[in-house]
């Protein structure tokens, strides 16, 4: 492992261990009304991932998170170039992905279930909305900002535009394209989850709604432990990709 | 006055390692100097021989591993002294003030009425020649002209002592001999001792009373050359021949020092 | 008004007309969505009215709140953790997936803790805009020359003069980005919070009119709180632009 990965893992170790240090010292705290201590909540958890029940949740929550990623990494990646590869339209275009992506989108929910009802669809809408604008802007920034002299180069080489993309802008590039990524697989899984929470009977996010509602302490706890250590398991794998693409760049 | 302005006495500046091993990395060293009084003194050397280094131990930024400095008699600790100013390399301008705030913030230490700061500032804004630009951004300025806010503020201090980075290494060679005259004119009228880094031979002879050579690193002065200019001098001195001897010599006991400093020897004949 | 400009107000009244055209042709069922124009004079008339003044203050006055507390204890933590680069590395992965947390399944924790008023939701609102105030105002500071904290040294500066009269005027700019993140999460945890436990304010009202099929209601909060987002967004990055003009980088 190298020295830098080495230090990342450790540090990791630090972070878990102060979580769940804070974490025990509040249950002592506050107590079973509210919270699970971290061991009640690695047994129920156990218990429960085998239940069936949690199995067609999750299925209905990795289907929801998967379409809408899909979605809002191939759509910002598409905008992002298209955008990025002409100086004006991005002048005209980037305010309004800015403007989006600074208005609070759970302010737009109602209009979506609206639109497209409960269910599925609203849950992806929901996701890809909220990951496909950060993923767009990164890489519309991305594209934009290659370096001059790259792009005289390829055309003293004679590459034609599609070879100039794929060969120069693309790679050059990627290191930002892929902060975007990082940035719009969190804010999708949230968006997923968000939308279940207000949109569904089925799926994790709605789980947690229920829970909250009955105040079902043990469910809440573990979605959330299971929720976070998801979000952070994935964040670190990608900080590690892009670690590599970076090092390469 | 007899007694030098500066003096370093065995200066060395040993850094750790990063990691904590081993030796640690010797920066700079031995090092015995003595400014004189209003001198103007350059020093010139290889790149990595520990210039920027010498400067921050004058300035008091950082402690030597060994040895002392002492400013007009005071030993320098841990803080830059009043009386002591200076330009460095980078652009240090602040970007969000004016640049008559800019200059006027040099005044920051000091306990002079209001009337008294802004008279300093109008004479420095006068000295550099930025009348005009008082009320302008430094953005708006070239390098050139951002250095001069630099100078200025550090003029408005009427500091005793002034040292200078590198602080015309970003600018185009013509620029730089003009910037040279305007130095000139500065330490006459201020009658300042001036410490000029420098990696610029030609500037070091053209303008320096005396000029220190240093070796690759760890730096050590292994040689001083005193030029005997006029006081009054400017740029036109390079027309005369004693200048080419200067130039010459500086590069004679340089040349050996940067081929080492580019990890290269001399060929053998 | 750039030709960009032109060309956004051109397709922002375009599009505002296409819809316009579908609900009064029939495309768009009423049920779903009105006649933008009938959003306008609904929210007019809310407006007008009064009646949902109360709420709109609640909310508003909650996430403005939540904006401060995130802004000043998230410039204050930059700069702490800025100076101390182990702290800095271990929390680095928490900065990086902070944003996937679900951070409302706190919320009844936070309730049990601060109690039935207004407190959870500003503290939700603060838990998510803060790290986005530390990310950014953190990149601020690294982005400081450091020829600027050489010269506050030779001028006698301490580190408290020093950070209120070099570092965070150089800074500036970028700790102007995370507050405008800032305003969009106070907002969100905010609202959100209303919407999951109905306790007044807009996202209550939003959640109780789409449950009634009250579009006279819906869709103006709607546009109240997407306009009162953009627009203050739009001051500050005004004010952020005008920062970046002086120093040439724009």
């Amino acid at each position: 492992m190298s020295p830098s990965n080495l230090r990342l893992a450790v540090n990791m170790g630090w972070l878990t261990l102060a979580v769940i240090t804070l974490w025990q010292g509040l249950y002592l705290v506050i107590g079973d009304i509210a919270l699970r201590s971290p061991l009640s909540t690695l047994q129920f958890t156990a218990k429960f991932v085998s239940t069936a029940q949690f199995a067609t949740h999750l299925t209905e929550t990795s289907k929801a998170f998967v379409l809408a990623l899909t979605i809002a990494v191939a759509a910002g990646l598409a905008i992002g170039f298209l955008l990025g590869l002409k100086r004006f339209a991005s002048d005209v275009f980037e305010p309004f992905l800015i403007a989006i992506y600074s208005v609070p989108k759970i302010t737009l929910y109602p209009i979506l279930l609206l639109v497209f009802g409960l269910g599925l669809s609203a849950k992806v809408a929901f996701g890809a909305i909220h990951g496909i604008i950060p993923i767009a802007l990164f890489t519309l920034n991305a594209v934009r900002n290659v370096k001059p002299v790259l792009l005289k180069t390829a055309r003293v080489m004679g590459l034609s535009s599609a070879a100039t993309i794929r060969t120069v802008i693309f790679p050059s590039a990627l290191p930002e394209i892929f902060a975007g990524i990082r940035i719009g697989f969190s804010l999708t899984l949230i968006g997923t989850l968000l939308g279940e929470m207000f949109a569904s009977q089925r799926g994790l996010g709605f789980l947690l709604m229920n829970a909250i509602g009955l105040h079902n302490v043990d469910v809440i706890v573990m979605l959330t432990f299971l929720l976070t250590g998801f979000a952070g398991l994935a964040g670190i794998v990608l900080l590690l990709v892009n670690r590599r693409i970076t090092a390469q760049a | 006055m007899n007694q030098p302005h500066i003096r370093l006495t065995d200066v060395e500046m040993i850094f750790s390692r990063p990691d904590g091993s081993g030796e640690g990395i010797h920066a700079l060293g031995p090092i015995h100097l003595d400014l004189r009084h209003g001198e103007f003194f350059a020093v010139v050397g290889p790149s990595g021989c520990g210039k920027s280094t010498l400067l921050e131990l004058m300035i008091g930024l950082t402690s030597p591993t060994k040895g002392s400095i002492t400013f007009e008699g005071q030993p320098i600790n841990g803080s830059c002294p009043d009386g002591i100013g200076v330009v460095f390399q980078e652009d240090a301008s602040f970007a969000w003030l004016t640049v008559r705030d800019n200059i006027a913030f040099g005044l920051r230490r000091t306990a002079l009425d209001r009337r008294e700061q802004d008279q300093r500032v109008e004479n420095a804004l006068a000295m550099m020649g930025l009348v005009e630009f008082a009320d302008v951004y430094p953005s708006q300025l070239s390098g050139g002209m951002r250095q001069r806010v630099c100078i200025a503020r550090t003029l408005v201090t009427q500091p005793r002592l002034i040292l200078l980075d590198e602080p015309f290494g970003a600018l185009d060679q013509q620029t730089r001999l003009l910037m040279g005259d305007e130095i000139l004119s500065l330490w006459r009228k201020t009658g300042a001792t001036i410490f000029l880094i420098t990696h610029a031979l030609d500037e070091a002879a053209m303008l320096a009373d005396r000029i220190g050579v240093m070796s690759s690193r760890p730096g050590q002065l292994i040689d001083i050359v005193e030029t005997n200019w006029p006081h009054g001098r400017d740029s036109r001195i390079v027309e005369d021949d004693a200048f080419g001897v200067v130039t010459a010599r500086l590069w004679r006991s340089l040349r050996v020092e940067s081929m080492k400093a580019i990890g290269k020897t001399e060929p053998r004949r | 008004m750039t030709k960009a400009g032109l060309i956004r107000l051109v397709l922002i009244a375009a599009f505002v007309g296409m819809l316009e055209v579908m609900v009064r042709v029939g495309r768009i069922d009423a049920l779903t969505m009105q006649a933008p124009h009938k959003m306008g004079l609904d929210l007019y008339a809310m407006l007008v009215s009064g009646k949902l003044n109360k709420a709109i203050a609640k909310t508003m006055g909650n996430a403005a709140i939540a904006f401060v507390i995130a802004v000043s204890l998230g410039v204050v933590s930059g700069l702490v953790i800025h100076r101390m680069k182990r702290l800095r590395e271990t929390l680095d992965p928490l900065f990086a997936t902070y944003y996937a947390i679900p951070v409302f399944a706190f919320y009844p924790l936070l309730i049990l803790l601060l109690g039935l008023g207004d407190a959870p939701q500003i503290f939700i609102g603060v838990m998510l805009g803060y790290v986005a105030v530390v990310v950014n105002t953190l990149n601020g500071l690294d982005r400081v020359p450091r020829v600027l904290l050489k010269t506050a040294r030779v001028h006698g500066m301490n580190p408290l003069e020093t950070a209120i009269k070099i570092t965070l005027p150089s800074a500036a700019p970028y700790i102007l980005t995370g507050a405008k993140f800032a305003v969009a999460y106070s907002l969100i945890g905010v609202i959100g919070a209303e919407f999951i436990m109905s306790t007044g304010g807009m996202g209550y009202e939003i959640s109780f009119a789409y449950n009634n099929f009250d579009n006279a209601t819906m869709y103006p909060l709607i546009i109240l709180i997407l306009s009162a987002s953009i627009s203050i967004n739009m001051v500050i990055s005004r004010w952020e632009k005008s920062l970046l003009k002086r120093r040439g980088l724009q």
